[in-house]
């Protein structure tokens, strides 16, 4: 169908086992992130449930304008765009103005996915881009996260300024942050859902974790401190995006070696970003980095088959 | 089009406009179109200097050595962008301290040199007028839409002027008076052209049906 330049273009999707699916992959995505959704819910209240069905709807709403001004056939049964959605309002802070989820739904679902020829052509995660565009758009409100109208430091902001957060507070979520920050369990849950569905690749999100671990014990500035690499490693988004982004079945290398490289990229752009950056927090910006090396990685590391001539 | 002088500027800002058909001139497009009043003001000193060394160089098409074109040209431009240069210092301060680099930057404009190389060099000086000022418009005129388009959507204003204001509703979206915005609104513009101006096979009533190819023209050649 498309035919951009075989070597630099992600093969026609969704690469996955043929006879699954879109609409069961995005079905299964959609249960996976239940929990996340009903544990913000109880969380953070109405606000977070407010936030993630604006973002759900713009996504759909978009792609619904999309393929009628296109006279396209209907994209928006396949659930792509709910996933897409969802994936994008748990990351924002709960009790944002209702316009910024929009406004991230309207530029994940139109830029970075439609205009790039849709659901499986586009080469980076929506979501995570989404999220980018609308940090650098609306910095205060999106670095702002308030749990019952009372704002306080994340636990990444207190790590930054050499406190030491608890670490069971961070695993329960007993902290701030945005919507999926604090649900780590909910957030484990959906990914060991995934993972017995098999609508996850699990290398990637593995090596990531092991080469962040590695990454912060060795230049984090405090060794290897369980407290100090556990506070990392559960705090911000790192174990939402490990789970939701890294195992992603489009955006990823399509041979096992490549997905061990990107994981390692993932790992070391995250400790990076991390240890040297003036924000606390920025998962997004490292994966979304990561993404665009996708095409440099498949380049260097080709499938074995002889289909990408 | 009858005339052919109406017919050259005409040319210049729709046909050929040099953003948004020829992409030529991407740096001034991209770096000072962050409102709408700085896209005018490189706009207008372009076409300014567009039109001048054009009707130089047409003017001394005969006399210039083939071997030596490109310095020559480069001279009469750079003559010309200096003029501009010390002008706007003295009358629109305000204006000159936002372009700053970008003006004698236009020395290297590619929209000047392309023109004076692809038609100042062989057509009269009438009508190299008349190109000039077709193409600079059509470059002040890319300029004003895209710079009106980032300032709206980017800081609320138009012309300077406040359009809405940051509150519950909606707020600018800062990101679009920045870098990464230009390139997201020039590509979004120059899409929206293409979809409502060129023909093709899904463009346009009868498009490419007419002629019964998938406007696959390099592999062939028939409608040349």
């Amino acid at each position: 169908m498309h035919k951009v330049s075989d070597s630099l273009s992600v093969k026609a999707s969704p690469r996955i086992k043929p006879g699954v699916r879109w609409q069961t992959l995005m079905f299964d995505m959609e249960i996976a992130l239940l929990p996340v959704v009903l544990f913000a819910a109880y969380r953070f209240g109405f606000g977070a449930v407010k936030v993630i069905v604006a973002s759900v709807l713009a996504c759909v709403v978009t792609e619904w304008i999309y393929d009628i001004c296109l006279k396209k056939e209907m994209g928006i049964t396949d659930g792509t765009a709910v996933v897409t959605g969802l994936l994008l309002g748990l990351t924002l802070p709960s009790d944002i103005h209702l316009y910024v989820p929009v406004v991230g739904g309207i530029f994940a679902t139109l830029v970075v996915v439609l205009l790039y020829g849709g659901y499986g052509q586009h080469f980076m995660l929506p979501a995570l881009a989404s999220r980018c565009f609308l940090l650098i758009s609306f910095a205060d409100q999106m670095t702002t996260y308030t749990v019952d109208g009372i704002s306080y430091a994340t636990p990444l902001a207190v790590l930054q300024e050499g406190g030491a957060p608890s670490l069971m507070d961070m695993f329960l979520g007993n902290i701030n942050g945005s919507i999926v920050e604090v649900s780590t369990i909910a957030v484990l849950l959906g990914f060991a859902y995934l993972i017995v569905r098999r609508a996850v690749k699990v290398i990637p999100p593995i090596v990531y974790l092991i080469s962040f671990v590695l990454y912060m014990g060795m230049f984090g500035g405090h060794g290897f401190d369980m407290g100090y690499i556990g506070a990392q490693v559960l705090g911000g988004g790192f174990i939402f995006s490990a789970a939701f982004f890294a195992s992603d079945l489009v955006i990823n290398p399509r041979t096992a070696a490549g997905e061990v490289i990107y994981g390692v990229l993932l790992g070391v752009m995250t400790g990076v970003y991390r240890t040297m950056g003036f924000a606390p927090e920025s998962v997004s910006y490292a994966i979304i980095c990561c993404n665009l090396l996708i095409p440099l990685i498949d380049k260097f590391l080709p499938a074995k088959k002889k289909e990408a001539a | 089009m009858k005339n052919k002088h109406l017919d050259a500027i005409y040319n210049g800002i729709i046909r050929e406009n040099p953003i948004f058909v020829l992409m030529l001139g991407m740096c001034p497009t991209l770096a000072v179109t962050t409102s709408a009043i700085n896209g005018a003001g490189m706009g207008v000193s372009t076409t300014v200097v567009l039109i001048l060394s054009n009707m130089l160089i047409a003017a001394l098409r005969k006399i210039i050595p083939d071997g030596v074109r490109m310095p020559a040209y480069i001279v009469v431009v750079a003559t010309f962008v200096t003029l501009v240069d010390f002008i706007m210092e003295a009358y629109t301060q305000d204006l000159y301290a936002s372009l700053g680099l970008y003006i004698p930057l236009i020395v290297v404009n590619c929209i000047i040199l392309g023109r004076a190389e692809a038609y100042a060099s062989k057509n009269t000086v009438t009508m190299s007028a008349c190109d000039g000022i077709g193409m600079g418009l059509g470059f002040t005129v890319a300029l004003i839409v895209i710079g009106l388009v980032r300032e709206f959507l980017g800081a609320g204003t138009a012309f300077g002027i406040t359009i809405y204001e940051a509150s519950s509703v909606f707020e600018p979206i800062a990101i679009i008076t920045k870098a990464p915005g230009a390139f997201l609104v020039l590509a979004m513009l120059a899409a929206l052209q293409n979809k409502f101006k060129m023909k093709s096979a899904t463009n346009g009533v009868n498009g490419g049906k007419e002629k019964g190819c998938a406007s696959d023209c390099e592999s062939c050649g028939t409608c040349k």
